[in-house]
């Protein structure tokens, strides 16, 4: 069978269509496992952030989970904070630098566990900040357990036999909580299993970004990531389990759109 | 028989870590993975003749793995039939 020499760019005339990583990251190396989702959804943000010209006036900050180990090679000014303090870090940061773009980088764990204060109060006080959510339904980074919103049924490492409402409750749907509040802007839910999913979700996180550049009030993006390692699933089968577990609990699509009510 | 590829890519291996998220993602299927594995253990994605340049493995890939060209001019190869 043939294959293709794929060891160096093309001889022949030909255009550069893609290119291995996002401009703003400073390396393609990071030691997220294998059919992680999260690298995928960094990387859209920061070609939003590219194309939006805010590459020198953006601040990143940071929750704890796995994708903030991307705190040493994104090429934008950020910071980590405390556990689910991503909100509350942001509203200081944005409301000395009101010119800056602001965003945060969470996790579910993060913003629905550990957070869940820090971004209901972020949004009634209308805060023009834009929240990223990597949604698996695990605190990926301390093995797999469940967080608030993993969904019923769903298998973790202290949820064996799998979410059982009766015992552990049922999940916050946190883009539903801040979308009906006054204060927020913009809610929408991506995912990032197939191509084309990935292709609509950066449209989504553009417009949670221009939503903060219009002042009109806090935008959150939520973003279903594959996360098999904390599901027991193989990494090539991520895509498909996602879908079929929080895929059904958290509908993909626009929550609320300010601009567009108007 | 011939087959035309308005796309090809370069394939930086050694950073694949062999989800296969790349492969399915193709619309032409001219992704398949390799039967030897790269340094880190991993079997990794090879290109057979057929590439569009659509991007859609790069979109996909977690590991930043693919660069994407597209040909001014078509390029044309040979392919066995079995294989296409
Ligand atoms: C106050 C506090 N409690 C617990 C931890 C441990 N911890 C670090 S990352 C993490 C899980 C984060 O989960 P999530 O935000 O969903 O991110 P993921 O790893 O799934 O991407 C936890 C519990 C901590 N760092 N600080
Ligand atoms: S544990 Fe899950 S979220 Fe963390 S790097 Fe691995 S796959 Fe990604
Ligand atoms: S660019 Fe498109 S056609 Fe070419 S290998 Fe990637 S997914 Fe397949
Ligand atoms: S998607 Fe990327 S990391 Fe996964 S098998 Fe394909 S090239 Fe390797
Ligand atoms: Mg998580």
């Amino acid at each position: 069978m043939s294959i293709v020499q794929t060891t160096r760019p093309p001889a022949v005339p030909s255009t550069k269509v893609a290119n291995f990583k996002p401009t703003l990251l400073q390396t393609e190396e990071h030691h997220l496992c294998p059919g992680c989702g999260e690298p995928v959804a960094i990387r859209l943000v920061l070609e939003v952030i590219l194309e939006l010209g805010l590459a020198q006036n953006n601040v990143c900050v940071i929750g704890h989970g796995c994708y903030g180990s991307f705190v040493m090679t994104l090429d934008v000014d950020c910071t980590l904070c405390l556990h689910g303090r991503a909100p509350a870090v942001s509203t200081g940061v944005k409301r000395m630098r009101p010119d800056v773009a602001v965003w945060t980088l969470q996790g579910d764990g993060d913003m629905t566990s550990e957070g869940l204060a820090e971004i209901l109060h972020a949004t009634a006080r209308g805060e023009n900040i834009t929240c990223i959510m990597l949604n698996n339904g695990v605190f990926g980074d301390t093995g797999g357990q469940m967080t608030a919103s993993s969904v019923i049924g769903q298998r973790t490492k202290n949820t064996l036999e799998g979410r059982d409402a009766a015992y552990h409750g049922y999940p916050i749907v946190i883009c539903d909580m801040v979308a009906s509040m006054q204060g927020s802007a913009y809610v929408a839910r991506g995912s990032v299993h197939n191509a084309a999913a990935i292709a609509q979700t950066k449209r989504l996180i553009r417009k949670g970004f221009q939503r903060q550049l219009e002042k009109k009030g806090l935008s959150l993006v939520e973003i279903l990531t594959m996360c098999p390692t904390g599901w027991f699933v193989p990494a090539a089968g991520g895509a498909d389990y996602m879908m079929e577990s929080l895929g059904k609990t958290y509908p993909l699509g626009e929550i609320k759109d300010v601009a567009a009510a108007a | 028989m011939r087959r035309e590829s308005r796309g090809t890519l370069v394939i930086d291996v050694e950073r694949c870590k062999g989800c296969e998220l790349c492969i399915p993602a193709c619309p032409p299927k001219v992704l398949s993975m390799s039967t030897i594995s790269n340094h880190h253990g991993y079997l990794y994605p090879e290109l057979s003749p057929g590439c569009t340049g659509c991007t859609a493995c790069q979109q996909v890939c977690p590991d930043y793995v693919f660069e994407v060209y597209r040909y001014q001019t078509p390029v044309m190869a040979v392919v066995d039939t079995e294989a296409a």
